[in-house]
């Protein structure tokens, strides 16, 4: 089904403690420990390293595996081109760094957050998606109230975008088998055209998938996901320790500084 | 552009979670009046089209390379409210399932698809006005508001930054970068917008939402056979004709 979907990539079928617990209380997890994450204060970097030893926990209970979940993080590399230059160009007091160059100590300090709170963000997720699957979190949006239309078109864009991007691929092939080599701007022009193609042929897809619902009985409104047990009181139990958990270091963070 | 958790301070993403969630959900009642139960089928393709061109690299300049963002595209080709829930439910997947950024969802939400599509879409219908009004002019109008709409996004982000950004960089220096990378952004955007418009325009013009006001204007036209001068065989004889300017 959606599994070759490259957004959902990440997931691996196994049958950790964290791939029983129900979606919703996975996502409730991740969101509030992100939220307690935006709250830490920079100034405790040890704040940061509890955090980091808490994420690298959950992702070895939930056998998440480094390689893809690291290629996934590359995601934020254009923030870190923020993160670099803001020891250079922040104001505040300075400091030598290395010996070579003297930057703002603040500005270092800032991009110290920056980075990590964007990183424990995306690994959060990765640990989310990796022990998800994508039917099983629609659900789980379901169950917390997401408005079904929304769940249905996410359902919609998952199946369907795996096949669009292999017409997309396949188009390319064809492209490339009558000479088509993009170097230049010009070929901005081809591209333009093969997605123009590329959004008739979804379109069309589009309105054959909703008369085959139709003709299906579709009025408006999807069945969603399979029918799965709701979340137990022990599993929302250890979704709220877990946001308990960074809720704490957050706090402890923040008496540090007031004390400080 | 894709804001990470943390860049934005809490309570700002928390106020622009409220403004994504009110702009979408205005956006689906009106798409659902628009196209009633094809809104499902239709905004769940176009958010895997545009999530398929988003992967689509072209060249930029010296090997760089750049992605569409497709927030105009969108929203000319589907409509505005279509396109919008495409781009927001693109960016709710890209969140959830493996790009993070879940606390920062709003103020992604705010740029892409609020900025990026609907006033984008705005603009577009503000820059046919002023051209001929024949569908020549609906590419050219989209580029146009493709070109001015990347940098508006990219002022929404500076807007927010200057708000809530967590980092103190100077005001004026995060101006100037964000908005001199996206006015180069927003020509590519503008140029593989229109050109992707004018190839849907010329094949299948009645897919294009921007469109469709023009192709109604065509007037029908009943001409009489030339030369049948009897009563009853002008209207047996007569043409019917839609003609579709193009």
């Amino acid at each position: 089904m959606s599994g070759g979907h490259a957004a959902v990539a990440v997931y691996r079928p196994r049958g950790t403690v964290l791939h029983r617990l129900p979606a919703e209380c996975k996502i409730v997890a991740v969101f509030g420990y992100v939220v307690t994450v935006v709250l830490t204060p920079i100034t405790a970097g040890w704040a940061f390293a509890a955090h980091a030893l808490v994420v690298i926990a959950l992702g070895v209970l939930g056998r998440v595996a480094p390689g893809p979940a690291a290629r996934r993080m590359l995601i934020e590399l254009p923030f870190l081109a923020f993160a670099v230059a803001l020891p250079f160009v922040a104001a505040g007091e300075r400091t030598e760094l290395f010996g070579v160059v003297t930057v703002s100590r603040d500005g270092l300090l800032q991009a110290f957050g920056l980075v990590a709170r964007a990183t424990l963000g995306v690994a959060l997720v990765v640990v989310l998606a990796a022990t998800t699957p994508a039917r099983e979190l629609l659900t789980g949006l379901d169950r917390l109230r997401m408005p079904a239309v929304i769940v249905a078109v996410m359902s919609f864009m998952l199946r369907y975008s795996t096949l669009i991007v292999d017409q997309m691929h396949r188009m390319a092939i064809a492209r490339a088998a009558r000479g088509h080599r993009p170097r230049t701007l010009a070929s901005a022009r081809t591209l333009a055209m093969a997605l123009g193609s590329l959004f008739i042929r979804s379109y069309e897809r589009g309105e054959r998938v909703h008369l085959a619902m139709l003709s299906r009985g579709y009025t408006g409104s999807l069945p969603v996901g399979l029918p799965r047990e709701p979340a137990s009181r022990a599993h929302w139990a250890a979704a709220t320790a877990a946001v308990a958990v960074g809720a704490a270091i957050a706090a402890a963070a923040g008496v540090a500084r007031g004390l400080g | 552009m894709h804001i990470p958790d943390g860049f934005i301070d809490a309570p700002t993403s928390a106020a622009y979670g409220a403004v994504a969630v009110a702009g979408v959900g205005y956006a689906v009642r009106r798409a659902s009046a628009e196209v009633d139960d094809q809104v499902v089928p239709l905004a769940g393709l176009c958010a895997a089209f545009v999530f398929a061109g988003q992967m689509l690299n072209f060249p930029v300049a010296l090997g760089t390379s750049g992605h569409l963002l497709g927030g105009v595209l969108a929203a000319v080709l589907v409509g505005p409210w279509l396109g919008a829930i495409a781009i927001a439910v693109v960016l709710l997947v890209q969140s959830l399932f493996a790009d993070g950024g879940l606390t920062a969802l709003g103020l992604n939400i705010t740029n892409m698809a609020i900025v990026g599509a609907l006033l984008g879409y705005l603009l577009f219908r503000l820059v046919l006005r002023v051209l001929p009004a024949r569908l020549g002019s609906v590419p050219a109008a989209a580029g146009t508001a493709a070109l001015v709409t990347v940098p508006l996004a990219a002022a929404s982000f500076v807007l927010q930054f200057a708000v809530g950004g967590t980092v103190d960089l100077p005001l004026g220096g995060v101006t100037g970068a964000m908005l001199g990378v996206h006015v180069l952004i927003g020509i590519g955007e503008a140029f593989i917008t229109a050109a992707t418009v004018s190839l849907v325009v010329a094949t299948r013009p009645d897919l294009v939402y921007g469109a469709r006001h023009l192709l109604e204007r065509a007037p029908l036209e009943i001409r009489g056979a030339a030369g049948v001068q009897a009563g009853g065989a002008a209207i047996s004889g007569a043409a019917v004709t839609g003609k579709v300017d193009a």
